[in-house]
């Protein structure tokens, strides 16, 4: 690997004196003279026309600016009353009957948040309950209650753009996969497993709840400030329900204190700006932790598998995925086509089959979470995988390394893989928990297991990211970009990365924080995409910089630009430091002055190409995929059914580590919150009411869940068109653990789980199944 | 019912007039605009809006700043002298002990409690003692080193 300043080397965060003193901005400590709290009423029903509201003694409450209902918005001139990335399907305020328990029905904005909640006392609705559904495998048959009567179609994002319209179905996107001849194949078959797994839905918890302020500035425009993963994209949203003029919005993002998918796309940001349009006075609101998990979840998923197996080796694999959408499709279509493409999983496979839906029910809407839906299919593919070595007394770290693909395979979709460590990965997750040493005798009541799981995900594609840098005169810059700072540690890559191409040090480039005012354009911060999306467009960018430094300095020394290269703030002659000048020197030369800047924009801009669909086959259906790997040992207690997660070894392929710590943060702290994801996080519905919507009652893993031995192990094999050979990381690191986690158990104590999470009772009952 | 109280904050005295049922936490981040105290879960749970309370930390969530006149209540802005960061601060700067960052000012506050009561604490007591505090990055292990980096500190 060529050797860099500054690339590779764990810089600081730039961000950590602000956030260690408290100081860091969020939107929750933005005030604005005269501003108003809202207040939401919700629906106590998972499925119900609205007969009635009355509102009038709401209104006449001292210091209450107004009372909305959806059936007002419905008739304002101009405005959809709907929007969403998929579909657009979800009321900005229940228009004529609500879908999920909690969906927003009233919204009241006034002085004070008590006073805001002492109006919706005062408001008086009828409801008539309609019929509901709550599991996704009853939402699809025919007879089925529906949860909406037609789909329209978004037209937000480009791979969304066969997306189509329907009706008279709660599914409202199906992705298909079809190689070889599946039949054939299980007819042939000497051996054919067959199962199902299940992932409950899940909170992402953000330690900041949603919270989204919004006012009309001197000229009228919106201004909005929201904590979100996707400025770009509520501009585009609010433009598009509001029909106001793009350049009239404006969209700032403060620190987030955290994502996970949570806070893409429009949440409260069409409901905050139309109270601050209708009041003309600024409108904050911010969720409770309770309003929270009533907004939205991580995907419960249904799996179906089947896989034949011919002479040892896997000959077919057929996959049924059915995502749970819950009452609004949000971004679960994009999800059932990524994260569906990948679900026979990383190996040589004649004949795949791939069915997977995305279907309403009437509960809380799903949308992205850390992992983009592909947790969720490994812990199906990985686990059956695992059970299917067993079966066959097969070593199971050796029976999934032989399918394996290698560099330069076909994935089920056709599309060659590159830059896929995962093989490296998975024997790097063996060697760490020393997979080979033979096992000691176990007696007594806990019995100690191993496993092992691998996977890979691939990343959003097409997507785009835009960036400009502006070098000053002294030789520092400016990076104007719209990736958000969520903790992964983005201005700090983003920085190495501008500072390694302009031959600067990392603590002289300052992020500009996203606004849609100076910002230009990007996606979305998420799906592990940022370093590769935006660390190209900025390294591109500060290339062009450096450039028109070049040329000056060329013309200057009478050398050629090509021998030139950038280091501690001067352009010189490679080989020769002392021949060249100073950006101060090069300004001067340029402009006769030092008081102007250089600035370049570069947009990057993977393609893909078409995906058949009926058939799935893309020549590239991706930019770039991430291999991942865990390895865990486990305690089982036979007496309790208690689990302990001694040991978890967390591996991830994330190219060239712009900064080696903040890949091993991202790696461990994605495992250790699926950790909690696998063990004990569930949300737990009932006739479509959530039972445990609040910390007290839904626990997230706290310090104590942490295992005695974790350690996270970066892999890095480059990618050509990366930014210095970068992927990304964010995700990597839980995309393998739920899994490992069961493997280790079945290596234990021989029993096998297949609905997450994996409580003791859970254990208890297959340890009595099993001896009974 | 409105009344006046006087609360002791970071050292100084304010005299405030509040609501029976204003929370320290309302008080503190409404009133006095101390940004460091963020609410999360609002029941108590997840240690968000920690803040000491005569040098032992509490939810001033789930605490109301009636009950918290005539005791002494610090937040994270009093810790920092001038430029100059506690080592606690510096611990968790230079152990990568943050993310996001949300959780982090209960996280040093209850640190320093922690290091106040027991300046040795095993890797026990310390996971015992942190386990209100939830951080959904999971840095977990960064706070554990940092936690032990900013005993050397203090111990020096």
């Amino acid at each position: 690997m060529a050797n860099f300043s500054v690339v590779g080397h764990s810089v600081a965060r730039k961000d950590a004196n602000p956030k260690v003193t408290g100081r860091a901005l969020h939107v929750g400590n933005i005030e604005m003279p005269g501003m108003l709290h809202v207040a939401v009423l919700r629906c106590p029903y998972p499925h119900a026309r609205i007969a009635r509201i009355e509102k009038s003694k709401a209104e006449a409450l001292s210091g209450v600016a107004v009372v909305l209902t959806g059936a007002e918005i419905a008739k304002m001139p101009g405005i959809d009353p709907h929007f969403g990335p998929a579909f657009r399907d979800q009321p900005i305020l229940a228009v004529e009957k609500a879908c999920h328990v909690g969906d927003p029905v009233v919204a009241v904005a006034a002085v004070d948040k008590r006073t805001a909640e002492d109006a919706l006392q005062l408001v008086e609705i009828d409801y008539d309950p309609l019929p509901a559904v709550y599991n996704v495998l009853d939402a699809v048959k025919e007879q089925s209650p529906l949860v909406h009567e037609q789909h329209r179609p978004a037209k937000a994002f480009a791979d969304l753009a066969h997306v189509q319209a329907g009706q008279r179905s709660n599914i409202c996107y199906h992705f298909k996969l079809r190689v070889g001849d599946v039949d054939k194949a299980f007819a042939e078959a000497d051996r054919v497993f067959e199962d199902q797994f299940s992932s409950p839905p899940a909170q992402h918890v953000p330690m900041e709840p949603h919270v989204t302020l919004a006012y009309l500035d001197e000229h009228e425009r919106v201004n909005i400030w929201t904590a979100s993963q996707s400025p770009s994209y509520v501009r585009t949203e609010i433009s598009a329900t509001f029909g106001i003029p793009m350049h009239r919005i404006r969209v700032r993002v403060p620190y987030l204190g955290g994502g996970y998918g949570a806070k893409l796309y429009a949440k409260l940001e069409p409901l905050v700006t139309l109270l601050a349009l209708i009041t003309r006075k600024p409108v904050r609101y911010a969720l409770t932790r309770e309003e929270e998990f009533l907004t939205v979840t991580k995907h419960g998923v249904v799996t179906k598998i089947k896989t034949a197996l011919k002479n040892g080796a896997i000959t077919a694999r057929k996959c049924e995925v059915y995502w749970d959408t819950g009452a609004y499709a949000e971004i679960g279509p994009r999800i059932g086509h990524k994260s569906g493409y990948t679900s026979a999983g990383p190996y040589r496979i004649p004949n795949v089959w791939i069915d997977s839906y995305c279907v309403y029910t009437n509960k809380v809407p799903a949308g992205a979470f850390r992992g983009f839906g592909v947790p969720q299919v490994i812990w199906a593919y990985d686990s059956q995988t695992d059970m299917i070595a067993r079966a066959l007394g097969a070593d199971p770290v050796e029976f999934r390394l032989q399918p394996m693909l290698d560099e330069g395979e076909a994935f089920a979709t056709g599309t060659l893989v590159k830059s896929f460590g995962i093989r490296q990965a998975t024997r790097q997750a063996a060697q760490a928990i020393e997979w080979s040493k033979p096992r000691a005798a176990q007696s007594g009541t806990k019995f100690r297991g191993k496993g092992i799981a691998a996977g890979v995900k691939a990343v959003l594609t097409p997507s785009i990211s835009g960036a400009i840098v502006i070098l000053n005169a002294d030789g520092t810059a400016n990076v104007l970009s719209s990736t958000v700072e969520m903790g992964q540690g983005s201005e700090t890559t983003m920085s190495q990365i501008v500072a390694e191409e302009l031959g600067i040090a990392a603590d002289q480039v300052h992020i500009v924080q996203p606004d849609t005012d100076v910002t230009p354009y990007d996606t979305i911060t998420a799906g592990s995409r940022s370093t590769y999306h935006m660390g190209n467009a900025v390294r591109m960018a500060a290339a062009k910089v450096k450039a028109a430094l070049c040329e000056v300095v060329a013309s200057k020394l009478e050398v050629d630009p090509d021998d030139l290269a950038a280091g501690k703030g001067r352009i010189y002659v490679r080989g020769i430091e002392e021949r060249g000048m100073t950006v101060g020197e090069i300004f001067l030369a340029k402009f006769g002055s030092l008081g102007t800047t250089l600035a370049a924009e570069a947009v990057c801009q993977p393609t893909a190409s078409h995906m058949d669909p009926e058939t799935g086959q893309s020549e590239k259906c991706t930019e770039y995929w991430f291999p991942s790997a865990t390895a865990a040992e486990v305690e089982v207690d036979t007496e309790t059914g208690q689990v302990k997660v001694l040991q978890l070894f967390c591996v991830g392929d994330t190219g060239t580590a712009i900064n080696p710590s903040h890949c091993e943060q991202q790696l461990q702290g994605a495992a250790l919150m699926h950790l909690g994801l696998t063990m004990f996080e569930e949300m737990v519905f009932e006739e479509g009411q959530l039972l445990n919507g609040s910390l007290l009652d839904y626990q997230i893993a706290s310090i104590k869940d942490m295992p005695e031995a974790i350690r996270p192990i970066v892999v890095q094999v480059p990618h050509e068109d990366g930014p210095f050979g970068a992927k990304g990381a964010g995700e990597t690191g839980a995309l393998t653990v739920a899994p490992a986690i069961a493997n280790a158990i079945h290596d234990a104590v021989g029993v096998r789980i297949r609905d997450l999470p994996i409580t003791a009772e859970k254990v208890l009952r297959a340890l009595a199944e099993k001896n009974s | 019912m409105q009344r006046e109280i006087t609360l002791r904050v970071n050292q100084w005295d304010q005299t405030l007039s509040i609501d029976d049922a204003d929370t320290l936490l309302e008080v503190l981040r409404d009133r006095l605009k101390l940004w460091s105290v963020r609410e999360s879960c609002g029941v108590g749970a997840c240690g968000t809006c920690t803040v000491l309370l005569d040098g032992k930390p509490v939810s001033s969530c789930f605490l109301l700043a009636a009950r918290a006149a005539g005791h002494e209540v610090t937040t994270l802005e009093s810790l920092v002298d001038g430029e100059t960061l506690h080592p606690i601060q510096q611990a968790f700067v230079e152990h990568r002990a943050l993310q996001c960052a949300y959780c982090t000012p209960g996280f040093v506050l209850s640190v320093k409690a922690l290091l106040e009561e027991n300046a040795n604490p095993s890797d026990d007591e310390i996971r015992d003692y942190l386990a209100g505090n939830l951080c959904r990055c999971a840095g977990y292990a960064e706070i554990l080193r940092a936690v032990r980096a900013a005993q050397e500190k203090l111990r020096a």
